[in-house]
């Protein structure tokens, strides 16, 4: 029992610098953002006295309903999208030899060395009307001179599933390298095709991979800003846009707050949720 | 009984390595036949190229009488029990046993008759709805064993399935795998380098080494009749002597030279002409060992030696002997102890004997077999006379 309290005692000891720094530059800031939500607006760009619901009830304007619904399937699309190029990656770099592997992780993480926003502008030159990409697709034949590539929400995916496949790969890699290959041969032996295999006792086997690859494309997706602002134009806006525009175009704070608290609860419901049905399901397990 | 898994020039290289060299075999149908060699001696990559897991790079592959040399895993009609077991972590006893008739689409309710046949079989319903990570060693073994078998495989493919229990376990497992054979009586192939486990279990065995087939035959037959230096020294311990045939006795018997020693009685089942070189395996516990003198009998090679190490091993005691340049190892079993004996002690004068049917003649040999053989320990068993 003493000495169970003991290495609570030191549990807490060393966890402590990580909670405070998260609770006086996460926790503290979110619910300040919930509180900002609930104040009027001023007119000179602060917040006015006493509380309101008018900025939560603005919410249901049709221009938000509109621009919630793209983040949510351009967000769902980017997910969808890495993970369908990831998987394989994933299993390949499992399978090869350690040297290629090394390289082909190289090639992985060599984008990161370069600035984001760089990234970013360079595909807007490559997706620009006069750019690399219009030019190759109308000389094939598949775009005319009128098809826009960039300032649409397809640009905004493409860029976005380009951004966020490292941060898929990786974890997807991770759950490979420690799947047991010799299961896939074991299904084959009982009578799976490839495909079957692949599905029925890869894909399950690396399932955590799989749950933080989605993590750590469509939390970040949901928020994104840079992107949109940059390839999206007004057709691509995501809610990241508009409370980046609450914020410098009308100086409302308070309005602004409301749509992040809206984000902030679309992503924690679910990740709660899953976590308690996850505990829910292994309790019995445990006695 | 008739061939049902055939070999037919099978070669499987890996570069430059030839893992299987125009190996022929064939494998009768309800036999428990075993592949037995050191590891890297191809006998795994049979298995696999029998499951269909590797192509051979020349050769056919025949399962009763019809050709599977380029049908995928999931097309023949064996199953594998591999050595690591790899049942699917995500999946509980009962679905891992029920994987194959799933993947076959086949009814429901003949699914869940089969699953608690085979769990019955195992002696595992209890387990059913746990997943393998609580499972021990031994059930683990007999789910993948279940895990094959409901698919009714023509022929069970077995790779070194023991080699990964404890000593009491495997022999457990080793009489309930015999148990099973009998029971649902089809073919199994079995891969392993514990020659032990192979002579207990297989009707036959085929002896492997470096990608060929050195031997095939039922037990008894490998170890009474090695045909290579390897199988004699893979297959139990012996005595190998480098001779030549100086004369023969009769059709059946001749006389060799052995290192300077003349007039060594044989059995010359090779019709060797005088002359002629020959190498002999002889195994230790044919050989026998006593201080008084043997009588003279027309078939018995009796020599002096002195007893240069001992071991005392409970039932057994091994001696190693010299007589002038041979060094022979002699096993001897203790039937009756005597208080009163004055037992065989290191640096004692011996006669040793052996009959002449039982120095076995050579197709082959090569010197880096002897490796294979057990030496004297070294600076244990000291004489007892040296000072210190």
């Amino acid at each position: 029992m003493k000495r169970d309290s003991r290495g609570k005692f030191q549990e807490w000891i060393l966890s402590f610098p990580s909670l405070f720094w998260l609770a006086l530059f996460f926790l503290v800031p979110t619910l300040f953002v919930f509180v900002f939500a609930l104040r009027p607006a001023s007119p000179y760009g602060g917040m006015g006295q006493g509380w309101t619901l008018e900025n939560l009830r603005r919410l249901a304007d049709p221009s938000y309903l509109i621009v919630a619904w793209r983040t949510l399937w351009i967000s769902a699309l980017t997910t969808a999208g890495c993970l369908l190029l990831a998987v394989p990656v994933g299993y390949h770099l499992a399978r090869i030899s350690s040297r290629w592997r090394n390289f082909v992780l190289m090639l992985v993480i060599i984008p990161f060395w370069t600035n984001f926003l760089i990234r970013i502008f360079a595909w807007k030159v490559l997706l620009h009307p006069e750019g690399l990409i219009k030019h190759l697709l109308m000389s094939l034949g598949l775009a005319g001179p009128q098809t826009t590539l960039l300032y649409h929400p397809a640009a905004v995916v493409l860029v976005s599933i380009y951004s966020f496949l490292p941060f898929t790969i990786l974890p997807i890699y991770a759950a490979s390298d420690k799947f047991d290959f010799q299961l896939l041969d074991a299904a084959r032996d009982l009578g799976a095709r490839s495909f079957q295999a692949f599905y029925k006792i890869f894909l399950p086997g690396i399932r955590r991979g799989l749950f933080t690859a989605v993590l750590f494309v469509f939390i970040p997706s949901l928020g994104s800003y840079v992107i949109p602002d940059i390839v999206g134009g007004p057709a691509g806006e995501m809610i990241g846009n508009k409370i980046a525009q609450r914020v410098f175009v009308d100086r409302n704070l308070p309005q602004a707050s409301a749509l992040s608290v809206v984000l902030i609860l679309s992503v924690l419901a679910p990740l709660v949720a899953v976590l308690i049905l996850q505990r829910k399901k292994e309790r019995p397990e445990i006695f | 009984m008739s061939e049902f898994l055939e070999f037919h020039n099978v070669s499987k290289y890996f570069g430059t390595i030839k893992a299987v060299d125009d190996v022929s075999l064939e494998i009768k149908k309800g036999e428990f036949f075993s592949l037995l060699g050191p590891s890297g001696c191809g006998k795994t990559t049979m298995l696999r190229l029998a499951a269909g897991f590797e192509n051979p790079d020349r050769g056919r592959i025949l399962l009763d009488g019809e050709d599977i040399t380029d049908l995928p895993p999931n097309k023949r009609k064996v199953n594998t029990i591999f050595q690591s077991y790899a049942l699917f972590p995500h999946l509980s006893v009962w679905d891992n046993i029920a994987f194959g008739l799933v993947i076959a689409k086949r009814p429901k309710a003949e699914i869940y008759t089969a699953v608690e046949e085979m769990l019955n079989l195992i002696r595992m319903t209890g387990e059913a709805d746990k997943k393998p990570d609580l499972l021990s060693g031994g059930q683990k073994q007999r789910v993948a064993i279940a895990r094959a078998l409901i698919n009714k495989p023509r022929v069970l493919l077995l790779d070194e399935p023991l080699a990964a229990l404890d000593l009491k376990l495997r022999q457990r497992m080793q009489i309930e795998l015999d148990m099973i054979h009998d029971q649902v009586g089809i073919t199994f192939l079995y891969v392993t380098h514990d020659q032990g486990e192979a002579m207990s279990l297989s009707d036959r065995i085929a002896v492997m080494d470096s990608g060929h087939i050195e031997q095939v035959g039922i037990p008894a037959e490998i170890y009474e009749t090695p045909r290579t230096s390897f199988v004699a020294a893979f297959i139990g311990d012996t005595n190998f002597l480098e001779g030549e045939v100086s004369e023969l006795v009769n059709d059946e018997y001749c006389r060799l030279k052995i290192a300077g020693i003349q007039g060594i009685v044989c059995f010359n089942d090779k019709s060797m002409k005088p002359g002629s070189p020959v190498f002999l395996s002889i195994r230790p516990e044919k050989v026998h060992i006593s201080r008084d003198r043997p009588e003279e009998e027309s078939k018995r090679n009796i020599m002096p030696a002195v007893v240069e190490d001992m071991i005392y091993l409970g039932s057994t005691t091994k001696y190693w002997v010299r007589t002038g340049a041979l060094r022979i190892q002699i096993l001897r079993q203790h039937f009756r102890f005597f208080l009163d004996e004055k037992p065989i002690r290191w640096n004692d004068d011996v006669w040793i004997w052996w009959h002449a049917d039982d120095g076995f003649m050579l197709d082959r040999y090569r010197e880096v077999d002897e490796s294979l053989i057990a030496v004297p320990p070294q600076k244990v068993g000291e004489p007892e006379e040296s000072p210190g």
